[in-house]
């Protein structure tokens, strides 16, 4: 976009010796990196130096360093680019690193930069000291110690490489405070191109002609994609749509990949797994070939495992090696970028010759599947029903540039059934590690990367809790987002666990002693709403969109509400709990599924 | 509810536990080991042996030599997970090759007098292990070797006064006049 331009500024640097401090941030715009969100201290002093004394790169304040990180996983996942976070050392680190390791699990490319004692000092337990790469070591994807500040330029643009090729993931760079201040000749980025680490991108193609034949002969084949094809790019989602429009196959996606095949598609199926609809399930459990394109085989998605998709032949696209085969043993594993092998996979279909089976009766199955309407519900008029809150913001949503993020629990399972996604990149939310707290942050940074966009927060009254502070940084730089708390007073995925499978006893998930949240609202300095009744919901959920700054919302709903279909833990596909079986719920689960999360 | 079988069940129903020895190619970079050791203790995996020195100077290159054991499954996944570490340059399985040769060291002391030491004299002799060191009621031998020559060797030791043993690990390398 602008690199040229912020090449040329750099140019002059090149030769001339500067500062471990300077090298930072005119790496990072060598980088592209116009956003970062971190918060000083001792050990970063320097780097916060020369950040005051450029005007290229915005720092975000955050109020807690876990809302860093999530921060840069929303602007992350909901623009394709590289997330940046600058923290200090110690705490600084440790803060962060809930967010580094679920942009490990949920594949964010992030490159995290921290302070660290001076270089004389390390392994004294000096003030504020801790071992930021033993703490990162699988917390990230890959992290370094920089010892000299000749290594610093080259550190940073391998990381960046490191970050967003392959697997996308976290990086940390832990800098020493001296190294900071050290100076040595500034190189430019151009200098640094041949790095070591290079991932296969460009599939097979003779794996990829054999996945095409047995495509071609499918009676019941069915594509289940994940966040691998979001992080792909825009062109992955459209190939997909392509081989989907060309193969007329049943398509499912993960709770990560949603977006990428649009919800109002006729082949979408809903997501599939644990909370996902009757008609992905089954299809995933019926099907004779699978086609799997950038998602892992989560134990959210396959439920027990020698149960699962019994009698399909399984087609398996990813671009990390170990995924292949590691839960699900699969027929054909190609090591490939989504987006190319789909692309392959569409030229492919349309150059095979020969006779296709007719997808009639299959199709025919699933819309007997379809009826179930298993993500229905029974409405109330006195009580709000979380899903009905849901589908009106949907509603009165789905018209402009909306982006969703989510916290962690029913609330996100619902959103997900419940809110419908035409496009990539517009769905944030803690897949992989289930972080709760993530969604207000992360609705941050997604707000701090489209300033007008509409961004929600779908939330829960627990989660919120975790993050709330980062409201704070919203007002600060004038991000409106709108957190949206569905409140029933409990931790609710945690109660409902408690009521299946540990005999109605609610130990400890009763959300106890809940602040005002409009109050708090006003406190913090924003709009704070509050909705009692199902007949306020479009009233105020349009007095939210309308309000210029941030809103909380506290949408109270349904205290007992349970998030269903569900297919209990240690149980196959063809085994869902449908809400009207909730009378004998207790038995249906074995003893071996209890011990399972 | 009747489940069909799944053929993938089936054939995890009994899993054979192998042996290899895998030799992993890193560059030589502070905390390397570190991350190999610890993806097997975050994994499960287990370590039966393991030994590591710089191989190339120039090139930054150290060769960790690992000897493991898994189902030929798990096995698959350790080289998958070895392959994501950034400094993994490459990984090597000796499983199965029949080219691969295997040798450790051992230093072992005895310590005795009379008939048994005259006998962990002849032994050593017979499994031509070196003396290294030896006193009027002491030997230190030094014995390379397989690893399960460096086995029977200990235990024969045993009875005649084993005090103590320090041993290497194995390391592997393949026949002829090729690079692996």
């Amino acid at each position: 976009m602008s690199s040229s331009k912020n090449k040329s500024a750099n140019d002059k640097l090149i030769g001339t010796e500067i500062s471990g401090a300077e090298i930072i941030v005119n790496a990072l715009r060598e980088q592209g990196v116009d956003t970062i969100f971190g918060y000083p201290g001792g050990a970063v002093l320097p780097i916060y130096d020369a950040l005051y004394q450029q005007d290229y790169i915005t720092h975000v304040l955050v109020r807690h360093e876990q809302g860093a990180s999530h921060m840069a996983e929303g602007f992350a996942r909901s623009t394709g680019k590289c997330g940046t976070v600058l923290v200090t050392s110690g705490p600084g680190v440790t803060n962060a690193i809930t967010g580094i390791v679920d942009a490990l699990l949920d594949s964010i490319p992030m490159v995290v930069l921290c302070g660290q004692v001076p270089t004389h000092l390390i392994g004294t337990d000096a003030f504020q000291e801790a071992d930021t790469t033993g703490l990162t070591r699988s917390a990230a994807k890959h992290n370094y110690l920089v010892k000299s500040v000749d290594d610093l330029e080259g550190i940073i643009h391998e990381a960046y490489h490191i970050a967003t090729t392959g697997r996308p993931g976290p990086v940390v760079i832990d800098i020493p405070k001296d190294v900071q201040f050290g100076k040595t000749i500034f190189k430019g980025k151009n200098s640094y191109k041949d790095f070591e680490y290079d991932p296969i991108t460009e599939p097979y193609m003779p794996a990829i002609k054999m996945a095409i034949d047995l495509l071609a002969k499918a009676k019941k084949p069915v594509i289940y994609t994940g966040g691998g094809i979001i992080n792909a790019g825009k062109e992955a989602s459209e190939a997909l749509r392509e081989l989907v429009k060309i193969t007329n196959f049943p398509i499912t996606s993960t709770l990560m990949g949603l977006g990428a095949y649009p919800a109002s598609g006729k082949n979408w199926l809903g997501m599939l797994g644990m909370h996902g609809s009757y008609e992905a399930n089954l299809t995933m459990h019926d099907c004779d070939v699978m086609l799997c394109i950038g998602a892992r085989f989560d134990d959210r998605v396959t439920g027990r495992l020698d149960a699962f998709s019994p009698n399909s032949k399984k087609i398996h696209i990813d671009i990390e090696p170990s995924s292949i085969n590691k839960n699900v043993r699969v027929d054909i594993g190609i090591v490939a970028d989504a987006g190319i092998a789909t692309k392959a996979l569409v030229e492919e279909w349309k150059n095979h010759k020969g006779k296709r089976p007719n997808l009639d009766a299959w199709w025919n199955e699933i819309n007997v599947w379809r009826e179930r309407n298993s993500f229905g519900y029974k409405n109330s008029d006195d009580i709000i029903i979380p899903q009905f809150a849901i589908e009106r913001l949907y509603e009165l949503t789905k018209d402009r540039k909306t982006y969703i993020t989510t916290e962690v629990g029913l609330h996100q399972m619902w959103a997900a059934q419940h809110y419908h996604f035409e496009e990539p990149n517009h769905w944030m939310t803690s897949g992989g590690l289930g972080t709760m707290g993530y969604g207000l942050p992360a609705a941050v940074g997604v707000q701090k990367a489209h300033p007008d966009a509409l961004v929600i927060d779908i939330a829960g009254d627990a989660s919120v809790q975790m993050t709330m502070q980062e409201i704070s940084c919203a007002i600060q730089y004038n991000l409106p987002v709108k957190i949206f708390i569905m409140n029933n007073e409990w931790m609710g995925m945690v109660r409902q666990w408690q009521q299946l499978l540990h005999g109605e006893r609610y130990s400890h998930s009763y959300s106890h002693s809940l602040p005002d949240f409009v109050k708090m609202a006003e406190a913090f300095g924003c709009l704070g709403l509050r909705i009692d009744k199902p007949s306020e919901l479009d009233a105020k959920i349009k007095e939210m969109i309308d309000y210029d700054g941030p809103v909380i919302v506290d949408c109270r709903v349904s205290k007992i509400e349970n998030c269903f279909p569900m297919i209990p833990s240690g149980k196959a596909h063809n085994e869902m709990l449908m809400p009207d079986d909730l009378g004998d719920i207790g038995s249906v689960i074995t003893d071996a599924g209890k011990k399972l999360v | 509810m009747n489940q069909p079988a799944s053929a993938y069940f089936i054939s995890e129903e009994k899993p054979e536990i192998i042996r290899t020895t895998l030799a992993v190619i890193v560059k030589n970079e502070p905390g390397v080991l570190g991350r190999v050791v610890g993806l097997f203790s975050a994994r499960g995996y287990n370590i039966e042996s393991l030994t590591v020195a710089e191989t190339d100077h120039a090139k930054h290159t150290s060769r960790i030599t690992i000897v493991t054991s898994g189902t030929l499954a798990t096995l698959a996944q350790i080289k998958a997970q070895l392959n994501r570490i950034v400094p993994v340059k490459r990984v090597i399985d000796f499983h199965g090759d029949s080219d691969a040769l295997s040798r450790e060291l051992a230093l072992i002391k005895v310590a005795g007098k009379g008939d048994d030491r005259v006998e962990s004299l002849r032994l050593a002799d017979a499994f031509k292990a070196k003396v290294l060191d030896a006193g009027l009621e002491h030997f230190t031998f030094e014995l390379t070797g397989s690893s399960k020559k460096l086995d029977d060797f200990i235990s024969m030791m045993k009875p005649l006064g084993l005090v103590e043993v320090s041993r290497t690990g194995v390391a592997t390398i393949r026949r002829g006049k090729g690079k692996v």
